[in-house]
């Protein structure tokens, strides 16, 4: 790793610690250098704007599904994650077996998140979060337009909650 | 066709078009599909407050807050041109537990308009299922560094050992949640 000298077993657990912490803040590592003009970001609206009708049109949006998913009374959206999972994965295959790249012709990075206990203690809240408001945060954004207002105080509370995170991280076991 | 399109779709048509946002967001950009970022962006963007979390060049993020935009024109969208006419039809047995707690309001087929509603918001049950949720999700997705796109979507896709983790977590999560707190905060 590095040439760093720990004076005792502590100090190198701490620096470790610290060190997983740090990772999380890698996000968009395999960031574009290109420059683009803003035009280009329009299509992402465009990709979020057919993703967000599947979410509406497959109800995955809708609470009452997800209360069925969580007592194993509907196939629905497990049908749903599983043949997203098996699409996606199949994709990604062909993208490094074919060496596919963007359309800008850059390499195609799948970012890996390391693992920390946090994935394991956020992972129970968040499973918690979802099934109370029959929304993970996707579904939130579509619910959000499909009119029922009320939502946009679900959307602030998880705004608050990522502050909070973000405020008391370092307080928390990763 | 529109008719077609307005009548709920079934699961192997959404799954392998959500599916496919994967390669399209990675061949538009080399951007990895995950949704729960968005939340950190706006922090960062509206309230940074000097926490060292949010200090970072959130515009170099920019395409996450507009993929989410679209999301939100989706739903609109969906409602406005491609509406169910019917009602949703859910499980016989779950129509019978809900009821039991007061839930026979299906008009909105998104979220259970007895409990979900302004009025709501001032009682307990209204703030646990709206306030106490929602705060949930931004907390937790946050802690666990992904929700179901980011970890249990492309990652178990890229066959990441963490996002599997992840998703058993979430699946206990919402187990425990369904079947135990929701019948109790629903019976408050």
């Amino acid at each position: 790793m590095d040439d760093k000298v720990y004076h005792n077993k502590q100090e190198k657990a701490a620096f470790e610690q610290d060190l997983k912490v740090r990772e999380l803040d890698a996000i968009e590592v395999n960031e574009s250098r290109l420059q683009h003009r803003w035009y280009h970001n329009v299509k992402y609206i465009i990709a979020g704007f057919l993703f967000g009708i599947v979410f509406v049109k497959a109800e995955i949006v809708s609470w009452f599904r997800i209360q069925e998913m969580f007592r194993l009374q509907s196939f629905h959206m497990y049908g749903i994650i599983g043949s997203a999972v098996v699409v996606a994965a199949i994709s990604l295959w062909v993208i490094r077996r074919f060496k596919i790249k963007t359309i800008y012709g850059e390499d195609i990075v799948v970012n890996v998140k390391p693992y920390n206990k946090g994935v394991i203690f956020g992972g129970l809240l968040f499973g918690l979060g979802w099934a109370i408001t029959g929304a993970c945060p996707g579904p939130l954004y579509a619910q959000l337009g499909t009119g029922a207002t009320v939502v946009i105080i679900t959307l602030l509370s998880a705004l608050a909650g990522t502050w909070v995170y973000g405020l008391v991280r370092d307080k928390l076991p990763h | 066709m529109i008719e077609i399109l307005s009548r709920p779709w079934p699961w192997y048509v959404a799954g392998p078009l959500i599916g496919l946002t994967v390669p399209l967001l990675l061949i538009l950009g080399n951007k990895t599909f995950g949704i729960s970022s968005s939340l950190r962006h706006m922090c960062a963007a509206c309230i940074p407050a000097g926490i060292s979390y949010f200090k970072y060049d959130w515009k170099k993020e920019i395409w996450n807050l507009l993929f989410v935009g679209g999301v939100v024109l989706g739903g609109i969208f969906s409602v406005f041109y491609l509406a169910n006419p019917d009602p949703i039809v859910i499980s016989e047995a779950l129509r019978t537990e809900l009821s039991g707690y007061g839930i026979t309001d299906y008009s909105n087929a998104w979220v259970p308009a007895d409990v979900v509603n302004w009025q709501s918001l001032l009682s307990l049950k209204g703030f646990l299922m709206i306030v106490m949720g929602g705060f949930l999700i931004g907390f937790g997705t946050r802690y666990a560094n992904g929700c179901t796109s980011g970890h249990s979507i492309t990652g178990l896709a890229a066959l990441q050992w963490s996002a599997l983790i992840a998703t058993v977590c979430f699946m206990a999560g919402g187990f425990f949640a369904a079947n135990v707190l929701i019948p109790f905060i629903l019976n408050l």
